[in-house]
């Protein structure tokens, strides 16, 4: 199954931990969707998250089964992570490998086989867009601080992944650029699925899937009855931003607005 | 009765494993449980009290314990038979990367540890290229790449080994190996077991705590500085 053959991936409802069943029909996600899963600690995202990653065909606790293009996968789409349309990049930002950050690419391009320009250079670059603090190519994976592991992370799977779908589990922790992150897997036609709690991610979105009790609870698509929220939360979030960077400089902050 | 061999480094989580095999098969199938360690374990009570199947331990003290393993694996296999188990599990101390228990009429699962370095599987030797199954857990904990990277890892040792990723304690994915182990043939011959390979277990003197060094104070199998060659020292 190549990554450009998958036209959408379906969930469909199984329990919440009541024995109740989930409150929709089928989740649809084509190529360029975006969707925020949402709702208080321990109410069901994660497990979420993991019925998609591997493919959940009423054979686990949520009795779940989550299909590609319709069908149950094949086996080795689920099992063999080189060949599975689904990117899981976890909250965990450590990066276990002690190699530098060029070697430990060329790695996954190897197991990859992937034979393409430049592809080493590129997805540094790419990283790089995500976060304000430079990766270079001979720096240990080790020495990478969590943002810019993250980023390395999402523009490795972007490059080099290539997988049509990937999940994002609280991509704001690490002090990326949320939004041109956004923005760049959008460009890039994958669809997005992120776990978070945080007011710009979820009303990016174009779908909000909202959890209680282990089970779906809802499903928002609010479109433009959100828009001028969104846009004072873009204004509020770019100020925390400035805010942010000020203080790391070492700046007293006088005013909030005129930050 | 089917044989299922549990090896792994320390701490990989073996018993997380066992823990789901047994939950996964409680309902249709009675499983036994012997763990095998050097001086403590707690294993075996720690199921016996959440679960109520048979277990049993044995302490191999200054003897390498999958030596011991290999000792007894007969007696566990009457013992478990006797028990009217329909699996037994046996459980290895994990100590040396370089042990293989594994034996014929049974299934191999070797344990890693997704979190135990990219070359780790490289390190491993016989306990990784003679099992059947490896289970790599801790995956939540590792991204996309390292995935990859280290599933490579483990084919470059064993092209065919059947690979299963997990985060043990959730039993994601587990699916795979309930499957193979629904699909393994009970022992055929308990007389007929028979060690897969040559496990590097060379018990001598040091061993079993003799403390003297050199090699004239000791027997077995026994090497001089001079010389690359090892030497069988004793009658």
């Amino acid at each position: 199954m190549r990554p450009h053959s998958i036209h959408e991936i379906a969930i469909l409802p199984g329990y919440n931990r009541m024995g109740e069943p989930e409150n929709f029909d089928r989740i649809v996600i084509r190529p360029g969707d975006t969707i925020s899963v949402v709702g208080p600690t321990g109410s069901g995202k994660s497990a979420l998250i993991n019925d998609i990653e591997i493919f959940a065909n009423r054979d686990t606790v949520t009795m779940r089964t989550v299909l590609v293009n319709d069908e149950h996968p094949p086996e080795e789409c689920i099992r063999d992570p080189a060949k599975k349309p689904v990117a899981l990049i976890t909250q965990n930002t450590r990066c276990l490998s002690d190699l530098r950050v060029k070697e430990f690419l060329e790695m996954h391009v190897r197991s990859r086989k992937i034979e393409v320009d430049n592809i080493i250079g590129n997805t540094i670059a790419l990283a790089n867009e995500f976060t304000g603090e430079k990766i270079l190519p001979d720096v240990r994976i080790t020495s990478l601080s969590g943002g810019q592991t993250r980023s390395l992370m999402v523009a490795d799977a972007i490059m080099i992944s290539n997988a049509p779908l990937v999940l994002l589990d609280e991509v704001e922790n690490a002090g990326i650029f949320k939004g041109r992150v956004i923005e760049c897997l959008k460009k890039n036609n994958k669809a997005l699925i992120f776990v978070t709690h945080d007011p710009l991610v979820s009303l990016l979105s174009g779908r909000r899937v909202v959890m209680k009790n282990g089970g779906v609870e809802r499903i928002l698509e609010p479109g433009e009855e959100e828009k001028t929220a969104l846009e004072e939360i873009i204004r509020m979030d770019s100020t925390f931003s400035r805010l942010r960077e000020l203080i790391r400089a070492g700046g007293i902050i006088r005013s909030v607005r005129h930050a | 009765m089917k044989l299922l061999i549990i090896a792994g480094p320390p701490s990989v989580g073996k018993t997380a494993v066992v823990r789901q095999i047994i939950a996964n098969f409680q309902d249709q199938k009675k499983c036994a449980y012997l763990k095998i360690d050097v001086v403590r374990a707690f294993e075996d009570e720690e199921l016996a009290a959440e679960f109520g199947i048979p277990v049993k331990k044995i302490y191999s003290g200054d003897l390498c314990p999958d030596h011991a393993g290999i000792l007894v694996m007969k007696d566990a296999v009457s013992w478990a038979e006797g028990e009217g188990a329909d699996i037994l599990i046996v459980e290895s101390a994990g100590l040396c990367l370089r042990c293989s228990p594994y034996t014929t009429q049974s299934l191999g699962i070797v344990v890693l540890s997704a979190i135990s370095g990219i070359n780790t599987p490289l390190k491993m030797g016989a306990m990784l290229s003679l099992a059947d199954i490896a289970v790599v857990t801790r995956i939540d904990l590792i991204s996309q790449a390292e995935k990859e990277v280290f599933r490579e890892k483990i084919r470059d040792v064993n092209d065919h080994l059947d690979i299963i990723e997990t985060n043990a304690i959730q039993g994601t994915g587990l699916r795979y190996l309930f499957r193979a182990i629904d699909e393994l043939a009970g022992i055929d011959d308990p007389d007929l077991i028979r060690l897969k390979g040559a496990p590097p277990l060379g018990v001598c003197t040091i061993c079993v705590g003799k403390k003297e060094t050199g090699w004239q104070n000791h027997f077995g199998v026994v090497r001089k500085l001079e010389g690359a060659d090892f030497l069988f020292r004793g009658e």
